[in-house]
């Protein structure tokens, strides 16, 4: 199946979560509401048609402006299609629907994600950071990101 | 005694200093602590491997504090793993030394600038009596640093305080 053809089956059922597509790139994309990642996913991954079983990247973005986002790789063995979904929020709101029920490699791709972006999804089963101490102060991927001088009485920065 | 054996005629006396003697046992065992972080584990495991030998000169791996003289940190040391470090430094019985083998762990290495997550140079929470230079070392430049650390615990003497 084409990009289209899955924009279209989804159009169908997810009209109002589906706000923007581009599909004139490598990597075609489909930008969807943040809180209906888990639905949307549910139904690529369990839909004969569309059978999402692999989930092959999932990645914090920050974009300097103030929007932060997750972009989602999806893959199909079965048949052998792929599509990109893109998602976004707000610094003052930083709250995406973890999609870590549909695939367990979400898990540690969105621990990864809270911890050096800041994105909090909501549902996640353990929530905790993946690399940095767990008493580290701030996201160390955020474009204004400042690293802190001290920790716990080694100096940081060079 | 291979190098020893039947050159003396008779009588087995042997005349030499006290600090000559114990710091000649002690350089001749230095039994490492394993610490392989990054790169520069895979050029300690090549230098405990046949082509060099690592235990010619007395250079033992141990996996644990309590039985080790030296201490090799090999490779980048995050601050993550620096508490650690420090807390198992703290459990090795003294006399004790460290090699900091390689750019990380002497002073950051590569991650010198941008690396929030890298410690810059394990000298910031340990003392470090050799440095190795190299992005990694060779098993040579290894095996120089614990020439270079004998040589220390040669001139070290158990009548004056250890500075």
């Amino acid at each position: 199946m084409t990009a289209q053809d899955i924009f279209d089956i989804l159009k169908v059922k997810f009209s109002d979560a589906l706000t923007e597509k581009k599909f004139d790139t490598v990597q075609p994309w489909v930008r969807i509401a943040p809180n209906k990642t888990k639905e949307i996913c549910f139904f690529l991954r369990d839909d004969s048609a569309m059978q999402f079983d692999y989930l092959s990247c999932l990645s914090g973005m920050d974009y300097n402006n103030g929007t932060f986002g997750v972009v989602y790789h999806l893959t199909s063995i079965v048949h052998k299609h792929k599509i990109v979904l893109k998602t976004f929020c707000t610094k003052d709101n930083m709250h995406i629907q973890s999609v870590s029920a549909v695939w367990g490699t979400a898990n540690w791709h969105e621990r990864e994600a809270f911890d050096l972006y800041g994105i909090i999804f909501d549902e996640h089963p353990d929530l905790r950071r993946l690399l940095m101490p767990d008493d580290w102060e701030g996201h160390p991927l955020r474009k204004d990101y400042k690293v802190q001088e001290f920790y716990h009485g080694m100096k940081v920065p060079s | 005694m291979g190098l020893l054996d039947q050159r003396f005629e008779n009588g087995n006396v042997f005349i030499t200093s006290l600090d000559g003697l114990l710091n000649w046992a002690r350089l001749s065992s230095l039994w490492q602590m394993q610490f392989g972080l990054a790169c520069c584990a895979i050029e300690m495991m090549a230098a405990s491997a046949s082509n060099f030998d690592i235990m010619r000169f007395g250079v033992i791996p141990r996996a644990t504090p309590r039985q080790v003289d030296v201490m090799f940190v090999a490779g980048t040391v995050t601050i993550k793993m620096a508490s650690r470090i420090k807390r198992l430094y703290d459990q090795m019985s003294e006399p004790r030394y460290v090699i900091s083998m390689g750019s990380c762990a002497t002073c950051g290495g590569p991650y010198w600038e941008h690396g929030y997550h890298v410690l810059k140079g394990v000298d910031r929470v340990i003392p470090v009596d050799v440095y190795i230079p190299g992005c990694p070392p060779r098993p040579e430049a290894l095996l120089e640093g614990i020439m270079k650390l004998q040589e220390k615990v040669r001139k070290e003497s158990i009548v004056k305080k250890r500075a």
